[in-house]
């Protein structure tokens, strides 16, 4: 319900600047296409308030459902925000453009560790700037569960049968099964991915449930003892339901990085660069924070946050040298894809 | 001159039929009957053989079938009543409490059912509190046939008792008058002549329930596959319209039967208005 409120209220947001006469946007437009439920709507109007321009804005679910619609060009956006890997699939399908990055001065306010993870999918950093970052964990209610959740591996314990509630997405779905068995989560190995697809059929009857974004909604309703979720969704979560705890398996995750990138056929990329200068401020990307409570590698807002719990929060921004076998995920190339496409499809289907 | 003008008033259906149906089904056709480098082939159509794919078709075919059954079974009935009820004039407000739920969207009212059905839902709340065993029918395909059959529903009652309407009260009469019984009335008189409300009604739940992905996805905890689920995620996620596209084809043939039978039974498109 809360979900439904907010994309009301939000469509409502973005609708106002059309019937205000008052406003101008005499610095032409921007259009941005982001994650769902992925920015404050202040912050947006804010923006068209300082810098005058219009932002067209629009929402997508996945990183899949991302990239056909750019490569269409139906509607030409100019920022867009994808995820580490389908970066690195752009970069190589030469889709995107470079940054100017004199025009973009608040991006020294990302920390330096981030530039650095960057560099396996934009080695020179020449293409993205660091919006959001966290890693994928389980989160359990510790009153459904007999003992502590470390390890993927619990999540094949038949006791938790229906309890368990795994990502509906390739990548995420195998990396769970990968690291399971301590392989690469980028792994094009057909053994090792057998093995996986095996386990991922094993587990089936157990799972409750396939979803993305509804993991939040069931296990703050106690529907689920256990789930497969997105770090930044977790303390959401904590908020509405104190129950929940939210580890990093032992066995190693993923740890990814969505960033602002600017397309390379975009008809503003001026203002595309403003925009991502705007987010980049410290105050805004607090604001943000605050609102979608995922990482931010702003380390400016990070000091400005005032709630000592939340910036020293292990969920927030943990300490990833005390953890192993942490990844990025790589693009696989069109053939890898199409392998694991092929074997998700298996297991759903069975 | 006036048959000229009425002519030009079909102008925009013209166009909109032109730009929203033909051209996207040329598309599909050029889609599901070429490789990604252009080239002719029967690849994608073919792929129905394919273990995953047959066994998505098979489940999507019987959980519609059960579906279409059961909302027959449950319209006819309904719809005699609501026949009956023409008389006495009552029956616009029941016909309108039926269709109030069409109002709402369609998405909104399955995410509903979804919120009632969960095991920690409404409905399983107040049984629990009245002490009664709960409902365990989520992310099952009990569920997913629960959900076929409440949304489309009214597209079978809707015909059946169209049809029902317009039956000669006269006739019902005459076979009373011959000595006809009550069951023998209704098996020789009403059902016969209902019979393209009931083929129509058919089509309009089977077509839907054959080709729905949403209701699988949020009923079904994306745990069963149906063919539809599989030509969307061959869109959305693999990006691989060509298999996509090829494997709607194969839907399509379905569809085709189905609306050649209605077409030999209701001749006179009696059914079809609602």
């Amino acid at each position: 319900m809360k979900k439904l409120f907010l994309f009301a209220l939000f469509a409502t947001v973005t609708m106002l600047p059309m019937f205000g006469c008052s406003k101008t946007y005499e610095n032409g437009e921007v259009y941005v296409y982001n994650w769902g439920e992925y920015i404050d709507p202040d912050t947006i109007k804010m923006f068209e308030e300082e810098c005058h321009i219009k932002v067209i804005y629009d929402e997508f679910e996945t990183n899949e459902m991302m990239y056909p619609k750019v490569e269409a060009g139906a509607v030409s956006y100019d920022v867009v925000c994808p995820s580490d890997y389908m970066i690195k699939k752009m970069i190589d399908n030469d889709m995107l453009a470079e940054l100017d990055w004199n025009n973009i001065p608040n991006s020294k306010n990302i920390g330096a560790q981030y530039y650095e993870t960057s560099k396996e999918f934009d080695p020179e950093n020449k293409y993205s700037v660091p919006y959001c970052w966290g890693t994928v964990g389980i989160l359990y209610n510790k009153t459904m569960v007999d003992e502590p959740i470390t390890k993927w591996e619990q999540l094949w314990d038949p006791k938790y049968k229906n309890q368990i509630l795994m990502q509906n997405s390739v990548r995420d779905a195998f990396m769970v099964a990968l690291k399971k068995n301590g392989y690469s989560m980028n792994t094009t190995n057909i053994d090792e991915l057998q093995i996986a697809k095996q386990d991922l059929l094993n587990q089936k009857p157990l799972v409750q449930a396939y979803v993305v974004d509804q993991v939040r909604d069931k296990m703050i309703g106690n529907e689920a003892a256990i789930g497969v979720i997105y770090s930044g969704e977790a303390i959401y979560t904590q908020r509405e339901n104190e129950n929940l705890v939210y580890v990093i398996p032992e066995e190693g995750t993923n740890v990814w990085i969505d960033s602002w990138v600017v397309l390379k056929n975009a008809k503003n990329k001026e203002n595309a660069e403003k925009f991502i200068n705007f987010m980049c401020k410290p105050e805004i990307a607090l604001k943000n924070f605050e609102f979608i409570t995922y990482s931010t590698p702003n380390d400016a807002a990070k000091e400005l946050i005032e709630d000592d719990d939340i910036r020293n929060s292990e969920i927030a921004f943990p300490d990833l040298t005390k953890y192993n076998n942490l990844e990025t995920y790589v693009y696989l190339g069109e053939d890898g894809d199409e392998l694991y496409n092929s074997l998700w499809k298996e297991v759903k289907s069975e | 001159m006036k048959n000229r003008f009425v002519k030009w008033l079909s102008l925009p259906y013209v166009i909109w039929a032109i730009g929203f149906i033909i051209i996207p089904l040329i598309m599909v056709f050029y889609y599901g009957l070429t490789d990604k480098s252009g080239h002719l082939t029967f690849y994608n159509v073919a792929n129905i053989t394919l273990p995953v794919h047959f066994k998505a078709l098979i489940i999507a075919l019987l959980l519609s079938l059960i579906s279409t059954v059961i909302c027959l079974l449950l319209s006819y009935p309904l719809a005699m009543i609501l026949a009956n009820m023409n008389s006495s004039g009552n029956n616009k407000l029941m016909i309108l409490v039926f269709v109030l739920p069409m109002w709402m969207n369609f998405l909104l009212r399955t995410l509903a059912w979804q919120t009632l059905l969960e095991n920690e839902g409404v409905i399983n709340t107040i049984l629990t509190f009245l002490h009664l065993p709960t409902l365990k029918i989520i992310n099952t395909p009990y569920a997913i046939v629960f959900g076929m059959i409440y949304n489309f529903l009214p597209f079978m009652v809707l015909p059946i008792y169209n049809v029902l309407c317009k039956i000669d009260k006269n006739l019902l009469n005459a076979a009373r008058d011959l000595g006809a019984n009550e069951v023998q009335t209704f098996f020789k008189v009403t059902l016969p002549l209902s019979i393209p409300g009931i083929i129509s009604g058919i089509t309009m739940v089977f077509v839907p329930a054959l080709t729905t992905f949403v209701i699988s996805d949020l009923l079904g905890g994306s745990k069963i596959l149906l063919i539809g689920n599989v030509i969307e995620q061959e869109f959305t996620l693999n990006s691989n319209w060509h298999l996509g596209s090829g494997l709607s084809i194969v839907l399509m043939l379905f569809i085709i039967i189905s609306m050649i039978a209605t077409a030999i039974f209701d001749k006179d498109g009696e059914g079809s208005a609602l």
